[in-house]
């Protein structure tokens, strides 16, 4: 299925949860609505025409100007499609709904976005730090993430 | 070795000085706290096999920091490693030996500038007695590195020293 095609039948089944899209990229992407992730990927799975069943890459993204982002690549090992899936939040509300319950790949995937970007993944199983010690301050992969100069008592600069 | 050749005049007496016996008895079973951070574990592995065979020098890997007698730092120490390392260095029996093994153990490495999780240094967190540079080092300057840990053993003292 094209990537045309599947935007149609998101667009047709979500409406205003598909934000929006840009279908001629190389690889083409679909942004939708943070706080319904969960539905759109569960029906991109169990959809015969879709099966999604494979989510190959879960990504935390700081585009600058307060807007983070989560990025899926999804991949259909039946129908040998793929898609790429976008959801934004700001800042300011952090907020992205999970999607572990569906490929259970993201959920480690997740803790990573939460622990390097701050996004408050809404409904996941164990919302810990993943590679951080869990008394870590801020988030450092953000464009305004600033180093530290001690923590516990060692220094961290060089 | 070399304390001991050609002292052995009239048949089985030996005549040396209590200090180099335990210095020599030290220096000769260096036994190594069996632990890897990163790729330079790799190469200190390479070192313990057979092609350069670390347990000539009495390097054998303990898997307690209780009966180990030297510290390999071997690959890059993160923040939230450090913490484990001064702990294990801590539950080390003295006399106790550290080697800094390559350039993120010794410095930080390549993560000195934006690596935020990176200790730069092991030397902020446990003293080192050698430095090992290189990235990874080749078993071959892991081997030199400990045969520098032997010398300085070697010159060591049970006599305080004064002045």
């Amino acid at each position: 299925m094209t990537a045309e095609e599947i935007y149609n039948n998101l667009k047709a089944k979500f409406g205003d949860a598909i934000v929006e899209a840009k279908l001629d990229a190389l690889q083409p992407w679909i942004v939708v609505d943070p706080n319904r992730t969960k539905e759109i990927a569960l029906f991109l799975r169990d959809e015969p025409a879709l099966q999604f069943d494979s989510m190959m890459c879960l990504s935390g993204v700081d585009y600058n100007g307060g807007k983070l982002g989560i990025v899926y690549h999804l991949f259909s090992m039946v129908h040998k499609h793929k898609i790429v899936l976008k959801a934004h939040c700001t800042k300011e509300n952090p907020h992205i709904q999970s999607v572990s319950s569906v490929w259970g790949t993201a959920n480690w995937h997740e803790r990573e976005v939460f622990d390097m970007y701050g996004v408050v993944i809404d409904e996941h199983p164990d919302l810990r730090r993943i590679l951080l010690p869990y008394d870590w301050e801020g988030h450092p992969l953000r464009k305004d993430y600033k180093v530290p100069e001690f923590y516990n008592g060692m220094k961290v600069p060089y | 070795m070399g304390l001991l050749d050609q002292r052995f005049e009239n048949g089985n007496v030996f005549i040396t000085s209590l200090e180099n016996l335990l210095n020599w008895a030290r220096l000769s079973s260096l036994y190594q706290m069996q632990f890897g951070l990163a790729c330079c574990a790799i190469e200190m592995m390479a070192a313990s096999a057979s092609d350069f065979d670390i347990m000539r020098f009495g390097i054998i890997p303990r898997a307690t920091p209780r009966q180990a007698d030297v510290m390999f730092v071997a690959g890059t120490v993160t923040l939230k490693m450090a913490s484990r390392i001064k702990r294990l260095y801590d539950q080390m029996a003295e006399p106790r030996y550290v080697i800094s093994m390559g350039s993120c153990a010794n410095c930080g490495g390549p993560y000195w500038e934006h690596g935020y999780h990176v200790l730069k240094g092991v030397d902020r967190v446990i003293p080192v007695d050698v430095f090992v540079p290189g990235c990874p080092p080749r078993p071959e300057a892991l081997l030199e590195g400990i045969i520098k840990l032997q010398e300085k053993v070697r010159k060591e003292s049970v006599v305080k020293k004064s002045a």
